[in-house]
């Protein structure tokens, strides 16, 4: 599903020029739920922002089902990311204005999907968040905001879900919830990609990949006890 | 996305800052506000004094004695002119309606008690129509009266209201400078200009004048209606020449009388206050452009500050083209609420001008068109190029943006 070969990042900014990403190659195949680990520099929300078709790589190439992301114009890129890609983020990056339901219901609208309201119902309610779809993310907690995003980023049944550090700014407890939902959706055979810091966190996937310096240095099965 | 859902948010994002909005709008309100008053103070100017003297006459050819040496004075003998010139020229210059020769002089008028201080003209039958006046009440004298030197008379509407308020004047017998005369017919008004009230004097026949009242044997002026303006020149040249045989004036001696026509004066005139009106339209321009820059301002604020939710809604899938529509769509209804507030405003004091002021004033739709567009357009430029520029980032750089 994702075939990814030789890929680089290079920062350019003036005279410094940082390689965030050298040379990674992997392949994660429909299903799986992959960890990411490192330490804080080693390039995985380099990578997460590549996966997700938020930025290009400097070379490299990377093919989504099959097809060469490198070789889209950005319009196209927007429709990936609109229809095959759901992207969890650390600080939510909910809209403040809209609410719970309109920030679930977004996807839908740029897609141009039918009866999108009732389909963002769907997603809010799947995410346990009903009773709080007419509230703004002000008026939401921590958790409850990860969770609209959560909705947000199933909401068009997407190929992929990326997160990148989805629980980097939750408590423990909440963080557990968001994960007995990963683990939901990835029962229903959803791909799950996921940064995160945490070993007990990491664990929970079926596979981990270790980074360092803009490198994979592991890449190994979980095996569960 | 659907255009409606656009609009919507669009709408959304607007009222979730009325503040901002009402700021934005402000620019463009006073802009086109300002824009639309002032012009229509300098058309009203402009149109009321040129309807004022075109009232007078623009295919008027106007001949005086002595010699004109500038604009307004003129020296030389004044008795040259007789009122056989103007019988003359009236029955052998041709392309010509009518000719009215005149002598003017004020005088005392005196009805019972009342008083008053007024211009005397004496004229031939033709003057009403050549000076553009209009009967109210009954008639101008005829041939008859003229050649009999009847003592009749017909009064302008300002000496009809100090004479005689709001009774009827016709049968009355006048004093003039202590003659009677029998008022045969009233004028309408024509309205003053600021220096001289046309409404403001009688008309008697002009030898009645010269014999009976003023004591005189030559004339003060004769007018001249020409058939069409463009013969105007024509005309003036074919009088001088009729006049210098006339008044068997050697080559190369100077004329004894000038010839003059009112439709330069209106000419210059005119020019003049166009040029008022686009110095008032020049400053209102001004704030309207100083509107625009806090418009540009307030924009570019707004889009940078929202570069972040523009990162998130390309993250989750907005075409570029959609990003730009959202933020077009709220410049456009800003540039429009705040244009039709402004043309409102703009039209309200004008209204508020001539109805308080007392001033006339010109709502042109050319004005109104050309505000309105013109900050349309300023508000869509400067929301549509922030925009476009947040547009234009890839989405990770709009979503890092702090
Ligand atoms: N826009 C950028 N311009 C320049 N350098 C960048 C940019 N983004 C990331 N980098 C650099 O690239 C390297 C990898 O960054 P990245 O954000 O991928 O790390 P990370 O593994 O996600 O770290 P963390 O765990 O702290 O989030 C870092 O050295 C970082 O400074
Ligand atoms: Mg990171």
């Amino acid at each position: 599903m994702i075939a990814v070969e030789n890929l680089s990042k290079t920062y350019d900014s003036g005279t410094l020029s940082v390689s965030a990403l050298r040379e990674v190659s992997f392949q994660i195949e429909k299903g799986e739920f992959v960890a990411i680990m490192g330490p804080s520099g080693s390039g995985k929300s380099t990578l997460m922002n590549l996966l997700g078709c938020l930025d290009l790589p400097t070379t490299g190439s990377y093919r989504l089902e099959d097809v060469d992301i490198g070789g889209l114009k950005p319009n196209q890129l927007a429709e990936v990311r609109n229809q095959r890609i759901g992207f969890v983020f650390q600080s939510f990056n909910l809209l403040p204005r809209a609410t719970a339901l309109e920030n679930t219901e977004l996807p839908l609208l740029y897609g141009r999907v039918a009866n999108s309201t009732d389909i963002a119902m769907q997603a809010l309610e799947r995410v346990g968040l009903k009773h709080r779809a007419q509230h703004k993310p002000t008026e939401l907690s921590g958790g409850e905001k990860q969770r609209v995003a959560i909705a947000r980023a199933l909401v068009n049944k997407p190929a992929i879900i990326l997160a990148d550090e989805p629980t980097g700014n939750l408590d423990s407890v909440t963080g557990e919830e968001i994960m007995s939902l990963f683990h939901e959706l990835n029962d229903e055979a959803v791909t799950l990609i996921l940064v995160t810091h945490e070993t007990e966190i990491a664990e929970q996937a079926k596979r981990i990949i270790q980074m360092k310096d803009g490198r994979i240095v592991n890449d190994q099965a979980v095996i569960s006890c | 996305m659907l255009i409606f859902d656009l609009f919507k948010m669009a709408l959304r994002s607007l009222i979730s800052h009325k503040l901002r909005t009402f700021l934005t709008a402000l620019g463009i309100i006073i802009g086109v506000a300002s824009v639309i008053s002032m012009v229509s103070i300098g058309e009203g100017a402009r149109q009321q004094t040129l309807s004022t003297i075109s009232k007078f006459g623009t295919n008027i050819i106007t001949i005086k004695p002595g010699q004109q040496k500038s604009r307004h004075v003129t020296t030389g003998k004044v008795d040259t002119l007789m009122l056989s010139d103007a019988d003359f020229i009236e029955k052998h210059v041709p392309l010509i309606t009518g000719v009215a020769a005149q002598v003017y002089r004020s005088a005392q008028l005196k009805f019972g008690n009342k008083n008053s201080n007024s211009t005397v003209r004496g004229t031939g039958k033709n003057y009403v129509r050549l000076a553009n006046f209009e009967m109210k009440r009954g008639r101008y004298f005829n041939q008859q009266e003229i050649i009999a030197s009847k003592r009749v008379c017909v009064l302008g509407a300002t000496v009809v209201k100090n004479l005689f308020e709001e009774a009827n004047p016709l049968g009355k017998t006048i004093k003039v400078d202590g003659k009677n005369f029998m008022v045969i017919g009233t004028t309408e008004p024509k309205g003053a200009l600021s220096w001289f009230d046309p409404d403001d004097q009688i008309f008697i026949p002009v030898t009645t004048a010269q014999k009976r009242v003023f004591g005189m044997d030559h004339i003060q002026s004769i007018d001249v209606q020409a058939e069409k303006i463009e013969d105007l020149e024509l005309i003036k040249e074919d009088i001088a020449q009729v006049l210098r045989l006339r008044h068997n004036i050697a080559d190369g001696k100077e004329n004894d009388f000038y010839v003059q026509n009112s439709s330069q004066w209106l000419n210059s005139w005119g020019d003049a206050s166009k040029t008022f009106t686009y110095l008032l339209g020049g400053i209102a321009a001004i704030s309207l452009m100083v509107g625009g820059i806090g418009i540009m301002n307030i924009m570019l604020v707004s889009v940078t500050e929202r570069t972040r939710e523009i990162g998130i809604r390309k993250a989750i899938g907005a075409k570029k083209r959609e990003i730009l529509e959202q933020f077009l769509i709220e410049s456009v209804v800003i540039s429009f609420l705040g244009g039709s507030v402004g043309v409102l405003l703009g039209v309200g004091i004008s209204e508020m001008v001539s109805n308080i002021g007392g001033w006339d004033t010109i709502v042109s739709t050319q004005s109104i068109l050309l505000a309105f567009g013109f900050s349309v357009a300023i508000g869509v430029f400067f929301g549509f190029y922030p925009a476009n520029k947040a547009a234009n980032m890839n989405p990770i750089e709009a979503l890092r943006y702090e």
